[in-house]
């Protein structure tokens, strides 16, 4: 495999990597494409306990996006411990699990509770913007970010992953604290914090108020914010919004991604997804690149 | 394209109403009555597919029966002869195959899933009735006079007047909320089973992103991969004290 890469201590077939809340656990889309042409799967975001997430809408489009509130409904770690992760574990796919939480307490248990499911990656989301308490607030301060980050170090050997919110000052700042904290690595965006306001109804469309704007809309910032954060720590990272194709994927990796997720892209155009892995081959050999790692970081 | 995305060639496109669209297009899969396809006649904007329900559909076609409301059907509705679209489908569970003499009552743009629905349970040797209510204008009369065993249309007023529903042995409706909501309490005191046909904005249409997340008895449900088609008392179960 020519797109293959090395991320950690693992190796990837490429360099997509299904983007957590968009893709389940796979086995929807594994109904209807070969999900194993992908490098890896984030799956939903799990808590401690089962979340029914939020009421109201939970999608609205933009221009170039879609808001979301879905507000983390998932069926919680021992749901998915005892019956999801026997169904998928012996996928050939880098399997990464997508951890959300209120307070310390619920990501460490949490955590605790799936560590006999030998996964690849943890993914410790401190970045959702359509919860209320916690979530995203963990990620939006340097000081707590490293708190928390040193915390999950210091309860599991899973590789771990810190996975940052877009509404913040100085991501390379907050980046840099999680490095310092004990993180493996670097994943973001997560959703954009965005509103929309029905005119006919004079009303705001989110019960939250606030939902998360993702899709190509939030590309150029997610592009800007990986190359902030690539320049501010030596830890991989994982890019991704609003990617689509693999021109797109190329553009991360030059930023500085070793590796990208893809998400909304998913809902537009399913097809085109699982033809990236072609293509990024196809580039390689027009541009005669021999492996994806010469173009990390090269601008 | 992947297994469930085929690239179809408009058949054929005709206004039949205000602002009401019947496009037919050419498609190797095949659909179950109430099951949807997502459309896409665009490349970027809008983002996401347009969720529409088959109208009806035979051997290498798909039809659908749509009202121009914003964007997406705005550009769908403009679709030529030829042209080529996206159709990823067909999706959810679809109505289920029920037994003896069936009412389908439908509103609206809920109207447009009954024809299929009603087509395959006559054509089970079913004895079907289909009711059906119009804002202004009846359209397609002929197709929905042909797909059940006897067809009533009803202008403007209530659907649910006159309607006798003892005489059913199941009731399936798709229309707006408060007329699915009386229908199932009528087949509720009734004591006979009824499935509704319920809406949700939809992103990823297969069960993956939890946008459609609807609230059942039993809990949350997907609304594109459990449903769209639920049974009644699932989904109008709050008003359970007020039917019993
Ligand atoms: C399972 C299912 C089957 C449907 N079948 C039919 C059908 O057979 N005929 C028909 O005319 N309509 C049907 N609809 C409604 C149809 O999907 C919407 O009218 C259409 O998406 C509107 O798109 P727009 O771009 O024109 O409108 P806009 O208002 O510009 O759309 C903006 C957003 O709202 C969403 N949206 C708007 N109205 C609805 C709605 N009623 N339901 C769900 N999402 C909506 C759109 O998908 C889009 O994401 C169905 C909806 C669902 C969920
Ligand atoms: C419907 C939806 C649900 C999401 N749920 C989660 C989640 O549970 N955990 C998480 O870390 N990110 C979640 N995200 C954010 C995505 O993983 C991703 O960071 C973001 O959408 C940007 O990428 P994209 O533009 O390719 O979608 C969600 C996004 C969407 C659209
Ligand atoms: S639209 Fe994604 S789960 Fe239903």
């Amino acid at each position: 495999m020519k797109t293959k890469i090395k991320f950690l201590d693992l190796e990837l077939k490429n360099p997509i990597i299904a983007a957590s809340g968009t893709f389940g656990f796979g086995e929807e889309y594994a109904e209807h494409y070969d999900i194993e042409k992908l490098g890896g799967i984030s799956y939903k975001g799990l808590t401690l306990d089962p979340r029914d997430g939020n009421d109201g809408i939970r999608v609205w489009e933009t221009p170039a996006g879609m808001m979301n509130s879905v507000g983390l409904e998932n069926p919680g770690v021992d749901a998915f411990a005892r019956k999801i992760w026997p169904r998928i574990q012996d996928r050939n796919l880098i399997s990464v699990v997508n951890l959300g939480g209120s307070t310390l307490e619920t990501y460490l248990e949490g955590i605790r509770r799936l560590e006999h499911c030998d996964y690849d990656i943890l993914e410790l989301n401190i970045s959702c913007p359509n919860v209320k308490a916690g979530g995203m607030a963990f990620g939006t301060e340097a000081k707590s970010a490293e708190r928390i980050t040193r915390a999950v170090r210091m309860t599991t050997q899973k590789r771990l992953m810190v996975k940052l919110s877009p509404n913040v000052g100085n991501i390379g700042e907050i980046a840099k604290a999680c490095q310092a904290g004990g993180a493996d690595a670097i994943s973001l965006i997560n959703t954009v914090q965005a509103m929309a306001i029905d005119t006919k109804s004079r009303e705001i469309v989110f019960n939250n108020t606030y939902a998360g704007l993702s899709g190509p809309a939030i590309r150029p910032i997610a592009l800007r914010m990986v190359h902030q954060t690539a320049k501010a720590v030596n830890i991989p990272i994982v890019g991704m919004g609003g990617i689509s194709n693999a021109d797109e994927v190329i553009q991360f990796l030059m930023a500085g991604a070793s590796a990208v997720q893809i998400g909304t892209a998913f809902f537009t155009n399913p097809d085109q997804i699982f033809q990236i892995p072609t293509e990024l081959e196809m580039w390689m050999e027009k541009e005669g690149v021999q492996s994806l790692e010469e173009i990390i970081g090269i601008v | 394209m992947g297994v469930d995305g085929t690239a179809g060639n408009v058949l054929s496109i005709q206004e039949v109403g205000e602002a009401i669209v019947h496009l037919t297009v050419a498609t190797e899969t095949r659909p179950n009555p109430g099951q949807f396809y997502l459309l896409r006649a665009w490349q970027e904007a809008p983002l996401l597919g347009r969720p529409i329900s088959v109208f009806d559909y035979s051997e290498g076609k798909v039809e659908f029966v749509f009202k121009i409301v914003g964007k997406g059907t705005e550009i769908l509705a403009k679709l030529k002869v030829n042209d080529k679209l996206q159709l990823q489908g067909p999706f959810g569970n679809g109505f289920p195959e029920v037994e003896g003499k069936i009412l389908l009552i439908g509103g609206g743009l809920g109207n447009a899933p009954l024809h299929a629905t009603a087509k395959v349970l006559k054509a089970k040797g079913q004895e079907v009735d289909l009711r059906l209510g119009f804002a202004e204008k009846i359209y397609l009369e002929k197709e929905f006079n042909q797909a059940a065993t006897n067809t009533q249309f009803v202008v403007g007023g209530l659907v649910t007047n006159g309607l006798n529903i003892r005489d059913y042995d199941a009731v399936l409706t798709c229309g707006p909320h408060p007329m699915m909501e009386a229908v199932v309490k009528m087949a509720h005191q009734a004591g006979i089973p009824s499935y509704v046909s319920i809406e949700k904005r939809m992103a990823c249409g297969i069960g993956a992103c939890l946008v459609c997340t609807c609230k059942t008895k039993s809990g949350n449900k997907k609304t594109c991969k459990d449903g769209p088609v639920f049974e009644g008392e699932e989904i109008f179960y709050e008003d359970e004290d007020k039917i019993s």
